[in-house]
């Protein structure tokens, strides 16, 4: 009799713990925006939640008069982990004669970067910087290489006077 | 012609191999297990790796010590930030180099944040692989919570890179703290819903409780570390035995069960997310201040000789070997990865038992495959 009382009284245990589970999704279904996280994401693209921390995309800062601060150090190219960055510079004749090295182009290889962001920690002229883009995906392989540096910008005044790391 | 009749005690039977994985959602990654079966019941069990072998190791050998900190994000990618810690660790115990408090104290928030999200992540697919549906979704759910904060303030979500020789890459937000605050509130909340949902349920229990039993011995000799081996009676946390980073101040207690099966595994990692919320806790009322990173030079140089550095993972203990020949670049860099000798685990608790436990066990062991393969 004992026994039929125990077994009972586990199957009545039994239900009742399955019945305290289903209470939760009972609750989050009569309730359910106490749990969603989740997003309409194509019809929110004019206000994305994502954080302007994210590392999405390397860019190479150009302020109103189209000019950058990058010296072509190539201490990012040193940096990158998986070559992702090619510094390509060109060596041009200044006024008084001397010869310099100013920068070409500034290859991205959005492909194999893996935003781990040990550039921007490298750059000492603070020339790049992460954007929070998150659209990347695109048909063809070879969109992804990317030449930062805008056609026609060249090197800012300010950083020619005080470099800081170049011996 | 004579009728031939065959009774059943006559019938030749054979052992029956079966393939689990590369692709079986039940092993959480490209592991295949040959298990040899008599009808139901598992006879061995062999784990064959090899399928995420990216060659981790040898690749460090060709990228500097600073470098190689995004390679280790890769290898148990649920506990990155660990990983990371561990790297930087051992590079900073090899140059002698000093971290601010402040960067301490933001390292060791990320790690149990990041245990955290781990083992929410393990609540919902060790119940997915048992069976229930709805562990796996409030589990996202919860660790969607943290990895949002951790976008804010890594710039990553998943494979960070935050943890860097020195201290940390950038210093947190100003609305770091009280984010954080106001989510360890919630996740408060989110523990009872599991309690509620999986640990009082019935066939949960039932399919946990005496499944799967690694003896205190068996878990010594084959070098189980962290929850599954705190499971079996095990005091194995490297945080209390080898504080690093400032735990040895810290308040904490050091989750061991003695019931050394699956049931005691599970108790054991739940237990743990409240004791990772009462660190985090501790650190946030008085988080020091100041500088959050030490500048290095460019190219780190360690000095030539043979270091090694452990840490308390998501998993159990991560260990890295550096040798160094005074060079820019390791001339060895090896890791102990905790998933690798925990695998090891899988033979003996499951031999004997029904093919659905081999399941549960494998859910409880909390198994990442590039973790083992890396």
């Amino acid at each position: 009799m004992k026994a039929l009382y125990n077994y009972l009284k586990e199957v009545a245990f039994a239900f009742v713990s399955l019945a305290n589970g289903l209470l939760l999704t009972l609750k989050y279904f009569v309730t359910p925006w106490k749990s969603i996280i989740t997003e309409n994401y194509p019809d929110n693209r004019d206000h994305p939640s994502v954080a302007d921390e994210f590392a999405g995309e390397v860019i190479l800062i150009h302020d109103e008069n189209n000019e950058h601060k990058c010296t072509a150090c190539t201490l990012c190219q040193m940096a990158c982990p998986n070559n992702s960055i090619q510094i390509i510079s060109k060596q041009v004749e200044t006024e008084d004669g001397k010869k310099k090295k100013v920068l070409d182009q500034w290859v991205y290889h959005l492909e194999m970067c893996t935003f781990c962001k040990q550039c921007i920690d490298a750059c000492p002229q603070d020339a790049i910087k992460m954007i929070n883009s998150y659209e990347l995906s695109c048909f063809d392989r070879s969109t992804l290489t990317k030449v930062l540096n805008r056609p026609g910008s060249k090197l800012k005044e300010k950083a020619k006077v005080t470099p800081k790391v170049q011996e | 012609m004579e009728n031939q009749t065959v009774t059943p005690s006559e019938l030749k039977t054979e052992e029956f191999v079966v393939n689990i994985g590369p692709q079986h959602p039940a092993t959480h990654g490209v592991l295949r297990v040959e298990v040899t079966l008599d009808g139901e019941t598992v006879k061995d069990v062999l784990p064959h790796l090899g399928y995420i072998h990216r060659g981790i190791e040898k690749m460090t050998e060709s990228l500097g010590y600073k470098q190689s900190i995004f390679l280790t994000s890769r290898m148990d990618y649920l506990s990155a930030h660990i990983n990371n810690h561990l790297c930087a660790l051992a590079i900073e115990k090899a140059a002698q180099i000093e971290v601010p408090a402040r960067a301490k104290a933001i390292r060791i928030i990320m790690d149990e944040l990041q245990r955290l999200t781990s083992h929410e992540l393990w609540w919902g697919s060790c119940a997915m692989d048992i069976g229930a549906v709805t562990p796996f979704f409030l589990g996202f759910r919860d660790r969607e919570r943290i990895l949002e904060l951790f976008e804010q303030n890594t710039g990553n979500r998943l494979t960070m890179s935050y943890i860097i020789p020195g201290g940390v890459m950038n210093d947190v937000r100003p609305d770091f703290v009280p984010k954080l605050k106001a989510l360890l509130k919630s996740i408060k909340d989110y523990r009872k819903e599991y309690d509620q949902l999986i640990t009082g349920n019935y066939i949960f229990q039932h399919r946990t409780q005496g499944i799967g039993v690694l003896s205190k011995e068996q878990a010594i000799s084959l070098g189980c570390t962290g929850p599954t081996a705190r499971a079996s009676g095990l005091s194995c946390d490297i945080r209390k035995l080898y504080p690093y980073d400032g735990y040895e101040k810290l308040d904490f207690k050091e989750v061991i069960d003695y019931g050394c099966d699956n049931w005691a595994r599970y108790v054991v990692r739940m237990e743990e997310m409240s004791q990772s919320i009462h660190i985090i806790e501790q650190l946030l009322d008085n988080l020091p201040t100041g500088d959050y990173r030490t500048k290095l030079k460019g190219v780190l140089k360690l000095p030539a000789g043979e270091y090694y550095q452990r840490v308390e993972s998501a998993r159990g203990e991560l260990g890295v070997y550096i040798v160094s020949d005074g060079g820019a670049k390791p001339y060895r860099m090896k890791f102990r990865t905790p998933c690798y000798s925990n695998l090891g685990a899988v033979k003996p608790i499951s031999v004997g038992m029904k093919i659905a436990d081999l399941m549960a066990n494998m859910a409880t062991i909390d198994l990442v495959i590039p973790d083992m393969d890396r």
